[in-house]
């Protein structure tokens, strides 16, 4: 090289720098400590990695279901109330081919266990996200636990059966739907192959000659008034599907309360009307009317967790919860949540 | 004919102030000559009761001054931070009934059919929450990057704020919008079949300004994941080269930080992806050698196909548009010209073209594009429209700059049958009645 052209690729580099891969950005982040990496890098991959050592068992899983769990997912992991259920829809025969059966002919709601393929994802999940309103308040034999007893509703492991890092990936190989992934679409990449080549015609272009499907009478005032979701002004005007009914407020303003409810998780499982998982907030209003007390007493269990006056599922405690929040909650239901 | 009229055209849709259901439904129908008794109806309303033809003298509204042109207006400031006229209530961003069992794992729909132009106001960009959503202190807000890099650095909000900073519009749809309709027409207006995109201006720092200034993993770096600090701790999966191209870690949406219900203080904005990676309250991105099958790629967001496998894996929304005005559930109120108006967007790069229908799809129209035309971007279309009051159905085809033709609803079926849930980018069809009701169909 010349010593111009060495000298103009210098500058061409020191020209390139600021934009450059390597820009410096002093004073910019600092390096991660090994303990704040620990604390959040807690993915677990479908080769395992990440995953922790540890242990569980189906016996001490049942229990914990039972006292974190069946709330929302129902004693057998088949509750519809707060989410899709979580087991059912597997068969033997699934587990042998690794494929689910029912997922080909089926118009079956899908559980979990018919379409997850790889046990690391429920790890994973469970360890980040459940219970729901607790997240990551499960020790990690805790998450093995819960996952076997999980694993033996959906018949893939014995009763007597202990979930580890080392007994998990045999767990892999009898997953129900472990091979019913597939990867070959172009919806992955940006540059991939559409499925579908559709042509820009113009004119006298072919068309079914009838109107496949139109919305049926009944679902026209399933979303609410119409009218009332549309602009009073401009070329078109909402249709009215109130049938003459009066007119809901346009979306009831949220009460405070109502807020702070929603907000710390109890909507989760309470409505005011009417029974979710645990009682209506009117119907403990009724129970507790003109009772002495009720209020110290409600907010101190809505604190500490408690089962048995309802019926036999358990709320679970809120730790988190200040007593001023807790009491705030509770006057709001027992006045009727307003 | 409009000018034969005694009353100026556009006064048409006003009246439904004060006329009952029984005159509208009267407008519906007869039209014409039932202006004149409408308004001899509403005689309180005119300057006195000379509605009869050739008498008209004109209207309140001109007549007589309203309070506003006759008294003092309020203050600034009266309202530290704007709100939308009182008028403007309908345009809410709602739940739809029945699709989700509890509210704080659910979705609300943005209201399409009154918006206008390709940026979402910030109020009403749509919601999708997996375990409620939080308003997080920024000055505690960490954002960490590590795994394959040569070292994990910790970034404080005032970090990724000194940051080469840049603004981008994109829009962001999520996979199941509009998948309800994969079988049967399921929902009655736009905002519920079409609800689930938005499109803003983000403003914030490349993902690969971060991941070089870490020192990724040139070679063996294959993948990132993306990781939220709330509950669900949202999980998703990117491919380096996508992470490298126009990923960005934004905080900054539409001139303001984003709202707390879209990720506050920061949120990954993965462009032409669907929103379910545009990882919300974003603490951590992680550069791995494998894909991570994390429960929202491995369990939801995997479309059943009619063999019985689901696709893993699935990210680029692709080229789409749908008629925002007018839409399913309006009402025209009388024949004549209308501005036809809607969105079209890609995944996969540009809007090229759009193409309206108004006989079902025997014959097309291109539409006038709005400028600007931006990558994985929302494109405003326009095209004239004289409804002559015979049905109509109302279509819109978009093509985009990878010359991919938006597809037809039974062309999709063929391949990917009706039970996939997500990446519904079909042909939707509006039918205008004689009545001039406009309601929801499938036609192909
Ligand atoms: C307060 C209600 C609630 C409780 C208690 C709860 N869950 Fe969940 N669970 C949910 C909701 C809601 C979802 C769906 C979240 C979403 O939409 O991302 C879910 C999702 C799941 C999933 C993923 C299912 C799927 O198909 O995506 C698993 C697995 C799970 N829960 C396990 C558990 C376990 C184990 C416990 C007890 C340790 C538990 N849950 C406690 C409400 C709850
Ligand atoms: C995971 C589900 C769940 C959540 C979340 C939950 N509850 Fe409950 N709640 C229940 C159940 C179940 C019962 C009935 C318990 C029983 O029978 O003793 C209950 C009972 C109650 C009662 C009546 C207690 C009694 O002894 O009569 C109150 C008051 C109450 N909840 C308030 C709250 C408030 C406030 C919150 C939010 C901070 C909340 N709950 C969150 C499930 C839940």
């Amino acid at each position: 090289m010349s010593r111009s052209s060495s000298f103009l690729a210098a500058m061409a580099i020191a020209l390139a720098l600021p934009v450059a891969a390597q820009a410096p950005f002093p004073g910019i982040g600092r390096a991660a400590t090994p303990a704040e990496i620990a604390a959040w890098d807690i993915d677990v991959r479908p080769d395992f990695k990440g995953l922790p050592k540890g242990s569980g068992s189906v016996a001490k899983g049942e229990v914990l279901w039972e006292a974190k769990c069946t709330a929302c997912h129902g004693t057998f992991g088949e509750s519809n109330e707060v989410f899709a259920p979580l087991v059912g829809g597997t068969t033997k025969a699934d587990i042998e081919a690794g494929r689910v059966k029912t997922l080909v002919t089926g118009d079956v709601s899908r559980t979990t266990f018919m379409k997850v393929a790889t046990i690391s994802t429920l790890w994973d999940y469970i360890n980040r996200a459940m219970p729901w309103n607790a997240p990551k308040s499960l020790s990690t034999d805790e998450v093995y636990s819960v996952l076997a007893y999980l694993l033996n509703l959906a018949e893939i492991v014995p009763a007597d059966f202990v979930l580890s890092n080392e007994t998990i990936a045999g767990v892999q190989k009898r997953m129900p739907n472990r091979n019913g992934m597939q990867r070959e679409h172009g919806l992955w990449d940006v540059k991939g192959k559409p499925d579908v080549r559709n042509v820009a015609c113009m004119k006298d272009c072919p068309v079914s000659a009838s109107v496949a499907s139109v919305l049926p009478e009944h679902a026209k005032g399933a979303h609410g008034n119409l009218k009332e979701q549309n602009r009073p002004v401009g070329p078109a005007r909402g249709i009215d599907t109130s049938d003459g009914k009066a007119a809901p407020a346009a979306v009831a303003a949220v009460s405070p309360s109502l807020a702070l409810a929603q907000s710390k998780g109890c909507m989760a499982c309470h409505a005011v009307d009417k029974r979710v998982v645990g009682p209506g907030y009117q119907e403990i209003a009724a129970k507790y009317k003109g009772e002495a007390g009720a209020e110290s007493k409600l907010a101190a269990k809505v604190k500490a967790g408690g089962v048995g006056t309802w019926g036999q599922i358990p709320m679970p405690p809120h730790p988190a919860l200040s007593d001023a929040d807790a009491g705030a909650l509770v006057r709001w239901i027992v006045s009727g949540a307003p | 004919m409009p000018s034969q009229r005694p009353l100026p055209g556009r006064i048409q849709p006003a009246p439904e102030g004060f006329l009952d259901a029984r005159q509208i439904e009267a407008v519906r129908k007869g039209r014409r000559g039932f202006l004149k008794r409408a308004f001899a109806a509403a005689g309180g309303a005119m300057a006195g009761a000379a509605a009869a033809q050739g008498a008209f003298k004109g209207e309140s509204e001109i007549l007589e001054l309203p309070e506003h042109s006759r008294g003092l207006g309020q203050p600034v400031a009266a309202r530290a931070y704007g709100l939308p006229s009182q008028f403007e209530k309908g345009l809410q961003r709602r739940e739809s009934p029945g699709l989700t069992r509890v509210s704080a794992a659910s979705v609300s729909f943005a209201p399409l059919q009154g918006m206008f132009g390709i940026i979402t106001p910030s109020g009403l960009h749509f919601e999708r929450h997996h375990q409620g959503w939080w308003d997080i202190d920024p000055a505690r807000h960490r954002l960490m990057v590590m795994g394959m890099v040569k070292e994990a650095r910790v970034y404080t909000m005032d970090d990724l704020m000194r940051l080469p900073s840049i603004s981008r519009m994109h829009f962001i749809e999520c996979g199941a919008n509009t998948g309800m309709e994969w079988g049967n027409v399921a929902v009655p207006t736009v905002q519920y079949s079409h609800g689930m995109i938005s499109c803003c201006e983000y403003t914030g720092v490349r993902l690969s300004t971060l991941l070089d200034h870490c020192g990724y993993d040139r070679k063996n770096g294959k993948f990132v994941l993306a990781e939220g600090a709330d509950g669900s701790s949202m999980t998703r999966t990117i491919p380096m080269d996508r992470a490298l191209d126009d990923v960005m870690v934004a905080y900054a949406m539409n001139g303001e930080m984003l709202r707390p219900e879209n990720g506050y203080p920061l949120r990954l904005v993965v462009p032409g992806v669907q929103g379910v990676s545009w990882v919300k309250y974003l603490r951590r991105i992680e550069v791995g050698d494998e894909e991570w099958a994390t429960k929202d790629e491995a369990v939801h967001y995997i479309d059943l196909m009619p063999d019985g496998r689901h696709r893993q894996y699935t990210s680029i929304q692709e080229c789409k548009s749908v008629v925002t005005s007018p839409s399913g559930g309006q009402t025209l109120l009388d024949k004549g010209y209308y501005n036809v108006t809607g969105l079209a967007w890609s995944g996969r790069g540009k809007v090229k073209r759009v193409d309206v229908s108004f006989d079902g799809g025997r014959n097309w129209r291109t539409a006038r594009l709005e400028g600007p035309v931006l990558s994985k971007c929302l494109t405003r279309f326009n095209i004239d429209w004289t409804w002559d009051g015979r049905p109509a159905v109302i279509q819109s085809r978009a093509i985009d700059d990878t010359g991919y033709v938006q597809p037809k609803i039974n062309q999709l079926r063929a391949v990917r049958g009706t039970r996939s849930i997500y990446h519904n980018n079909a042909i939707q069809s509006w039918k205008v009645s004689e009545t001039g009701e406009v309601g929801n169909v499938q036609v192909f």
